[in-house]
C-alpha cells in the first residue's frame, strides 16, 4: 500500500550528498484543495472544490443581479455584458495558458491599447483596413515575443519584464498617436461594437472568445500541449527532463498572448469606434483577476478552462449588475480589486490554517 | 589585502567607482549636461528647482519601496496609497480648517499605515505572492479613493497656507520639499546601514530559506516592510497635497510602475538581497531628469512612459547580464584552481 | 574556544578549551542510535565517541548511515532510540537551533551563505555586535571576523560578498562562523570534494588549529589519504551499523576499506548472463571544462555498464552531458551509429535514449500530478490522434506498465506523492520504458528504497538488458554495481580511473580505484 510517510523516505534514507535542512515550504495549495489525491488534466473528477464554489457564485452573482435589476439577464443586458466583458475574457485566455506554466505577462491590455494605437495610426494615414488589421496582428507577435525572448532566453523574471513592457508598449502608443484619438472608421467595422452577432445577443468579441474558449479548452485539457503545461506548472525540472521543450513552449505562449491581446485591440477600436493610446488603461487587473478567480493558480500547474469560463461569467456579471444600478467604475475597481485578493487568500488559507494547527500542537512539549 | 598606501586609494577608488550609486550619478550629471549644452535654460534656478521638486514624491516612495523589494517582494500599491492619503489629508483640512500642519502629516502617514497593515497581513499570514495583492490592493484602493474624491471639491483655499507652503517654499534656493526627501533618503539609508533589523531584510531577500534557518524572524521583517512601506507612502500623500493644492483621483497614478523602475535602475535587485536607499533614490532623481530633459530638448513628453519602460528592461536585462558574467568567472576561477 | 561576541543572548560562558592532550571525557557520544524511514532502516545502530582536541573521521559507503547519522547531530531527525550525550549532559535536539545552541556545527558539502551579505555578515547576522543606541558596531564586528579567521590562521577580505567567494573560501567562512557560535564539535562533509590540493592543505591547517583549541572535527570523507593525514581515530560504518571504531595508528588502508565492504551480496538480484549485440551507445572524448575529462565508453545491446566511483567524481554530469540535458565543451557521443547533437534532450530521446534521473522527486516525477500522466508524460505524442490524447490509450498504457512492473497504487489517478520511494521509482521507469529506448540511462536506480522493492528494480533492469537494451548505470552502492554490471567503470575526479569486468571485479578493488589507491589500469585487475 502507498505508504504515508513518503517524505521522510527521502530525505532521510536516501545517501543523497548531505544537503543543509529544509524550510518547511507550504506546498502551493490551490484552489483544489484535495490535492493528495486528485491528479490533473481534464478528467470530470478534476473539476474540484474549487469549480463547485464557482457555480455557486454565478448562481449568487445571477441572483444579485436578477434582484437589483429586471433588465438584468435580458438580451440588452447580455448585449452590454458581452461589450464590457468581451476584451478582458479574450485576453484572459492566453493569460491562463501563461500562469499555467507559472509565468505572469501583465503587459496584456498596454498590448491592446499599442494595438489599438497603431491601427488608427494606420487607418489615419490611408491604409486599407485589411491590410492595417494584420499588420497590427503581426504588432502582436513582436511585442508577444518581445516578452517571450525577455523571459526564456534571457531568464529575466517575467513580472519585472512584463511590467517593463506594460510601461513600454502603453508609452509607444502614446509616441504614436499622442493625445488625440481616430475616429471615422467606415461603418461596416464599427458594427462591432453597436451591433451583435446577427441572430443572438452576444457581442463579436464574446462570441469570439467563445469560440476561442472551446479550442483552447481542448488543448489544455486533451492534448499534449496542455498536458506539458500543467508538467511545466508543477515541476518545470521533471518536465524539462522528460523531454518537453519548455523554453520554446512559453516563448510561444507569449507571442499567442501578444497576438491576441492586438486582436482584442482591434476589436476595442471597432467597438468604441475610435482609436486612443489610453484604450484599456488598467484592464490587466480585470484579465489577472479573471484568471485567478477561475481557480488557476498563481503558482502555476492547476486550473480549468472552465473555471476561467465560470469566472467570465462571475466577473462579467458583477460589473453589468453594479452598472445597472449606476455603481461607478471606480467603485467597481475596489470590488475587483477585492476578488482578485480573495481569490488568492482563500486556496492558501487552506494551507495557512494547517500550520498554525502544526505550529499549535508542535508549541505543546510532548514526550520524545 | 592591501598592504601600501597608494594601494589603499586604488583600491578605495576601484570601491567608489564601482558602485552602482556613483555610476548613476555621473549619469546624471551628464543627462544635465549634454541637455544644459542645447538648452541653457535647463540649468536656470527655476528649472533645476523644478527638477528637484518633480523627483521629490518619488523619491520618498522610492525608499518604501526600496525595502520591500529588497526582501524579494513588490509592492504596487503605493500610487494608490499616496491618492487615498493625499485625499485623506485634504479631507480633514476641508472640515477643520484649523488643524495642526504636522498633525496633518501624521494623519497621511496613519492612513498610508493602515493600508500597509492590510498589505503586510495578507502577503505574510495568508502567503499570498505579494505581486497579486499588491495588484489586489492598488486597485481596491484607488477605487476607494475615486469614489470619495468625487464626492468633495477641494481646491487650496481650503487648505492652510502653512501646509501649502511646504510645497513650495525653498531654503537658499533649495525647495523644502528635496529637503525632506533627502533628509528621509538619508536618515532610511543610514538605518539600514546601521540596525540589525534592516540587515536582515538583505538576508531574507538573499536567500529567504537560509534566513529562517539562521532564526531570522522572516514574516515579521517583511510585514514591517509592507506598512512601513505604506506609511512612508501616505506620508508622501501629504506632501504630494501640500506640492499640487488639490486632489484628484489620479494622484499617484502609475506613480508605483515608475518608482520600481527607477529603484530597478538604482541597482537594487528585483530579486532582492540588495542595493540601497541612496542609489535607488538617485534612479528615481535619473528618471524624472531624463522626463524632463525631454521637455527641455522638446522632445515630446509622450516619450516619458516609454524611456521609462525601456530603462526598467535595461536595468534588468543588464544586471541579470553582470550576474551570469560574474558566474562564469567565478566556476572558471574555482575550475582553474581544481586543476592547480 | 571563547569569543568577543557580545550582548545577544548566545552561549556565554563558555569552559576554557581543554588540553590538547588527550581528554579523559569524550565531548560527544552517540551510543545505539536507531532511525528509520518507514520501510527503510537508516541506521540500525549508530556508535561513535568524540573527544575534543581530536579529528575523528567518518568513513562508509553510501547507504551506510552516515548521513543519517550527521542529520541527527545537526538536529534534524530525532532518533528512534539511542543516546545522545554532549559534554557528558544527554541531549534531546529540537531542532536545528537547538544544536547549533548546544554547539554542534555542520557544515555541509553546499555552503548556505547569503550570497549578497560580506563574509563579516554572514557569519554575524542576526547578531551584530551593538555600539550606542543599538547600532551595530562595524568595527568590532570586523576586528572580530578577522580575529576569527586569523585563528584559523586564514586571511580573506571580509568585505567580499559570498556570492565571489569560491567554494574553499565559503568553507572556511562557515567554520568561522562555526567558530563564531563557540562549537564544540564541527562536523565537516567531504570537505575536501571540491578543492584544489593547496586548498586542501589549507583546509588541514585550519583543522590542525581548531584541535589545538579543544574542539572535536568529525571528518566525513571518502579520501582515505585524506583521512590518514589529518585525523587522529576513524569510525566505519556499514549497512547502518558503526562496525569498526580505532587509533588511525592501528589501521591501514586495507583494513578500512575491508570493514567498509566486508558482507553478503548475495541478498541481491544478480544479473543473469546474456548475449551482447551491436555496440549502441559510443562516447569519445566527452569533456565539460572543470567537471570530467575525457570520457570514452561504450555499451552495447543486452549490456549493462556501470558507472561507478565517490560522489563528485562527475559520474550524473557524464550522464546528463550524454542525454543532452547538460552542454560538453568537446567530445562526441553517437547512439546506433547516428550523432548526437549536444544540449537537446528531445533529440536524444528521439533518437531512442532514456534518463533516469537522479532526483526522482525534483526531476524524475511531477509529485502533484496523477500516477498514470507521470508514466505517460514523455510518451505524449505517440499516445494522441490528431493531436488529441487518446485517455483509453493512455490508461491502458499506464496500468499496462504498473502491472508490468508491480507497481503498488491506490488508484492510477493518484498523485504521485502518494506512492511509496520504491513505487516512485517503478513509476518514473516505467515513463521511460514505455518510450522502449535502444539505450537506457539510469542514475541511483535505487536510492533510498527497500530491500525488496531493490530486488524488484535489479530484476527488471535484467530483463530489460535481455530484450536488448543497452543500459548506462549509474551507482553509489557497490553491491549493487557488482551485482548487476556486466562491465564496470570507474570514475575520479573526472577521468575515468579504471575498468573491471564483472569477474574480475569486487568492492575492495573499485572502492581503491575510486579513492585513487590504484594505478590507473584497464580491465586488468589487482
Amino acid at each position: 500500500m502507498p505508504q504515508r510517510d513518503v517524505v521522510e523516505t527521502e530525505a532521510g534514507a536516501g545517501e543523497a550528498p548531505l544537503s543543509p535542512p529544509t524550510v518547511d515550504q507550504p506546498q502551493p495549495v490551490t484552489a483544489t484543495a484535495s490535492a493528495a489525491t486528485r491528479g490533473t488534466g481534464f478528467r470530470w473528477q478534476s473539476l474540484g472544490r474549487w469549480e463547485v464554489a464557482l457555480v455557486a457564485f454565478v448562481i449568487a452573482t445571477v441572483l444579485f443581479g436578477s434582484a437589483e435589476s429586471h433588465y438584468f439577464l435580458s438580451g440588452g443586458d447580455l448585449f452590454d455584458f458581452g461589450l464590457n466583458i468581451g476584451p478582458i475574457a479574450l485576453m484572459a485566455l492566453p493569460l491562463t495558458f501563461i500562469v499555467m506554466t507559472g509565468e505572469i505577462d501583465l503587459s496584456v491590455a498596454s498590448t491592446l491599447g499599442l494595438a489599438c494605437s497603431l491601427l488608427g495610426y494606420l487607418f489615419e494615414h490611408g491604409w486599407p483596413l485589411p491590410l492595417a488589421i494584420l499588420t497590427v496582428l503581426a504588432m502582436g507577435v513582436v511585442t508577444g515575443t518581445f516578452n517571450g525572448i525577455l523571459v526564456t532566453h534571457l531568464g529575466l523574471p517575467s513580472l519585472a519584464v512584463t511590467i517593463g513592457t506594460l510601461t513600454l508598449y502603453r508609452g509607444i502608443a502614446e509616441i504614436i498617436l499622442g493625445s488625440s484619438s481616430v475616429t471615422g472608421f467606415p461603418n461596416s467595422y464599427d458594427k462591432v461594437g453597436t451591433s451583435p452577432i446577427p441572430g443572438t445577443q452576444f457581442t463579436w468579441t464574446l462570441g469570439i472568445f467563445i469560440v476561442l474558449a472551446v479550442v483552447f479548452g481542448v488543448v489544455l485539457h486533451a492534448t499534449p500541449l496542455g498536458r506539458s503545461l500543467y508538467a511545466i506548472g508543477l515541476n518545470k525540472d521533471t518536465a524539462f527532463f522528460s523531454g518537453i521543450r519548455v523554453k520554446r513552449i512559453k516563448l510561444l505562449l507569449y507571442t499567442l498572448s501578444g497576438v491576441i491581446c492586438a486582436g482584442a485591440g482591434i476589436l476595442w477600436t471597432f467597438q468604441y469606434a475610435s482609436s486612443r493610446y489610453d484604450a484599456g488603461t488598467g484592464l490587466e487587473l480585470d484579465v489577472v483577476t479573471v484568471v485567478l478567480f477561475g481557480g488557476i493558480s498563481i503558482f502555476g500547474g492547476k486550473g480549468t478552462i472552465i473555471g476561467v469560463i465560470m469566472a467570465v461569467c462571475v466577473i462579467g456579471g458583477i460589473q453589468s449588475a453594479l452598472t445597472l444600478i449606476n455603481v461607478s467604475a471606480q467603485a467597481q475597481e475596489v470590488v475587483t480589486g477585492c476578488l482578485l485578493i480573495i481569490s488568492v487568500v482563500l486556496p492558501n488559507s487552506g494551507a495557512a490554517l494547517g500550520e498554525w494547527r502544526a505550529r499549535w500542537v508542535r508549541a505543546v512539549p510532548r514526550r520524545s | 589585502m592591501i598592504a601600501t598606501a597608494p594601494g589603499r586609494w586604488r583600491h578605495l577608488a576601484k570601491v567608489f567607482f564601482g558602485a552602482r550609486e556613483v555610476s548613476i550619478l555621473i549619469v546624471v550629471l551628464a543627462v544635465f549636461g549634454l541637455t544644459t549644452a542645447y538648452n541653457t535654460s535647463f540649468a536656470d534656478v527655476l528649472s533645476v528647482q523644478q527638477l528637484l521638486v518633480g523627483a521629490s514624491v518619488m523619491m520618498i516612495l522610492a525608499v518604501g519601496e526600496t525595502m520591500v523589494i529588497i526582501t524579494r517582494n513588490v509592492d504596487l500599491s503605493i500610487g494608490s496609497v499616496l491618492g487615498i492619503s493625499a485625499y485623506a489629508v485634504g479631507d480633514i483640512f476641508l472640515h477643520n480648517p484649523h488643524f495642526p500642519v504636522i498633525l496633518g502629516f501624521v494623519a497621511g502617514a496613519g492612513v498610508g499605515m493602515l493600508c500597509g497593515v492590510v498589505n503586510g497581513a495578507i502577503v505574510v499570514v495568508a502567503r499570498v505572492p505579494s505581486l497579486v495583492v499588491t495588484l489586489g490592493t492598488l486597485y481596491a484602493i484607488r477605487g476607494l479613493d475615486a469614489i470619495f474624491v468625487n464626492g468633495i471639491q477641494i481646491n487650496p483655499s481650503s487648505i492652510p497656507n502653512s501646509f501649502l507652503a511646504v510645497g513650495y517654499e525653498t531654503i537658499l534656493g533649495v525647495p523644502w520639499i528635496f529637503i525632506i526627501a533627502a533628509i528621509l533618503v538619508l536618515l532610511v539609508g543610514y538605518v539600514m546601514r546601521a540596525f540589525r533589523p534592516a540587515r536582515d531584510l538583505y538576508a531574507i531577500g538573499s536567500d529567504p530559506d537560509a534566513a529562517v534557518l539562521a532564526g531570522v524572524p522572516a514574516r515579521r521583517r517583511v510585514f514591517f516592510t509592507f506598512v512601513l512601506s505604506g506609511t512612508i507612502a501616505g506620508f508622501a500623500g501629504g506632501l504630494w497635497l501640500s506640492e499640487f493644492a488639490t486632489v484628484s483621483s489620479v494622484a499617484g497614478l502609475g506613480y508605483e510602475l515608475l518608482v520600481i523602475a527607477g529603484v530597478v535602475v538604482g541597482g537594487v535587485a528585483i530579486f532582492g538581497g540588495s542595493g540601497t536607499v541612496l542609489g535607488a533614490a538617485l534612479g528615481v532623481i535619473l528618471l524624472n531628469t531624463i522626463n524632463q530633459a525631454l521637455v527641455a530638448l522638446r522632445i515630446s513628453s509622450f516619450w516619458d512612459e516609454a524611456l521609462a519602460g525601456a530603462l526598467l528592461i535595461t536595468a534588468i536585462a543588464f544586471d541579470r547580464y553582470v550576474f551570469l558574467r560574474r558566474e562564469r568567472a567565478n566556476r572558471a576561477r574555482i575550475a582553474a584552481h581544481a586543476t592547480a | 574556544m571563547t569569543s568577543e561576541v557580545t550582548d545577544n543572548g548566545d552561549r556565554n560562558g563558555a569552559p576554557e578549551p581543554a588540553p590538547t592532550a588527550a581528554a579523559t571525557a569524550p565531548v560527544l557520544v552517540l551510543e545505539h542510535v536507531v532511525k528509520s524511514f518507514g520501510a527503510v532502516h537508516a541506521l540500525s545502530d549508530g556508535s561513535i565517541e568524540l573527544y575534543p582536541g581530536e579529528a575523528h573521521a567518518l568513513v562508509g559507503e553510501n547507504g551506510a548511515g552516515k548521513s543519517t547519522l550527521v542529520k541527527i547531530l545537526a538536529g534534524v531527525h530525532r532518533p528512534d532510540s539511542g543516546l545522545l550525550t554532549l559534554g557528558g549532559k544527554a541531549l534531546s535536539l529540537s531542532g536545528p537551533a537547538a544544536a547549533r545552541a548546544a554547539g554542534i556545527a555542520v557544515i555541509y558539502q553546499e555552503p548556505t551563505l547569503f550570497p549578497d551579505l560580506s563574509v563579516a555578515e554572514n557569519i554575524f547576522i542576526g547578531r551584530q555586535p551593538l555600539r550606542s543606541w543599538r547600532r551595530i558596531d562595524w568595527a568590532a564586528m570586523n576586528e572580530v571576523v578577522t580575529a576569527v579567521l586569523a585563528r584559523l590562521g586564514v586571511h580573506l577580505d571580509i568585505s567580499t560578498l559570498a556570492r565571489g567567494l569560491s567554494v574553499a573560501d565559503q568553507q572556511i567562512v562557515e567554520i568561522a562562523k562555526a567558530l563564531s557560535f563557540d562549537a564544540r564539535v564541527i562536523v565537516m562533509d567531504e570537505p575536501t570534494a571540491a578543492l584544489s590540493n593547496a586548498e586542501v592543505e589549507r583546509l588541514f591547517e585550519v583543522i590542525a588549529t581548531l584541535r589545538a583549541q579543544g574542539g572535536a572535527v568529525l571528518f566525513i570523507s571518502h579520501r582515505l589519504s585524506d583521512v590518514f593525514k589529518t585525523c587522529q581515530r576513524v569510525t566505519v560504518m556499514r549497512d547502518g551499523r558503526s562496525v569498526m571504531s580505532d587509533d588511525i595508528s592501528n589501521v591501514t588502508v586495507e583494513s578500512i576499506i575491508r570493514a567498509m565492504v566486508g558482507r553478503d551480496i548475495s541478498a541481491l538480484f544478480p544479473k543473469t548472463p546474456g548475449v551482447f549485440g551491436e555496440e549502441v551507445l559510443h562516447v569519445e572524448h566527452l569533456t565539460r571544462e572543470g567537471v570530467f575529462t575525457d570520457i570514452s565508453l561504450d555499451v552495447h545491446a543486452g549490456e549493462i555498464v556501470a558507472l561507478s566511483g565517490l560522489m563528485g567524481a562527475g559520474r550524473s554530469e557524464v550522464a546528463r552531458a550524454i542525454f543532452g540535458i547538460d552542454g560538453r565543451d568537446a567530445g562526441k557521443v553517437v547512439l546506433n551509429g547516428a550523432v548526437i547533437p549536444a544540449g537537446s534532450p528531445t533529440t536524444s530521446m528521439a533518437a531512442g535514449m532514456g534518463f533516469v534521473p537522479e532526483d526522482r522527486r525534483q526531476q524524475g516525477l511531477v509529485m502533484n500530478m496523477a500516477i498514470d500522466h507521470n508514466i505517460a508524460l514523455a510518451s505524449l505524442n505517440p499516445l494522441s490522434r490528431y493531436r488529441l490524447i487518446r485517455r483509453s490509450a493512455e490508461t491502458n498504457m499506464a496500468s499496462d506498465w504498473a502491472t508490468r512492473l508491480r507497481l503498488k497504487y491506490g488508484r492510477l489517478r493518484d498523485t504521485a506523492a502518494t506512492l511509496s520511494g520504491g513505487n516512485q521509482q517503478k513509476a518514473v521507469l516505467a515513463k521511460w520504458l514505455a518510450r522502449q529506448p535502444s539505450l537506457l540511462i539510469v542514475d541511483e536506480p535505487t536510492r533510498g528504497i527497500d530491500v525488496g522493492t531493490k530486488a524488484e528494480v535489479h530484476r527488471l533492469l535484467d530483463e530489460v538488458a535481455h530484450q536488448g537494451v543497452a543500459v548506462l548505470m549509474i551507482s553509489s552502492e557497490l553491491p549493487e554495481v557488482l551485482g548487476m554490471a556486466d562491465r564496470i567503470l570507474v570514475l575520479r575526479e573526472g577521468r575515468i580511473a579504471a575498468e573491471f569486468s564483472q569477474d574480475e571485479a569486487d568492492e575492495a578493488l573499485i572502492m581503491r580505484a575510486a579513492t585513487g589507491q590504484l594505478a590507473r589500469s584497464s580491465a586488468v585487475g589487482r
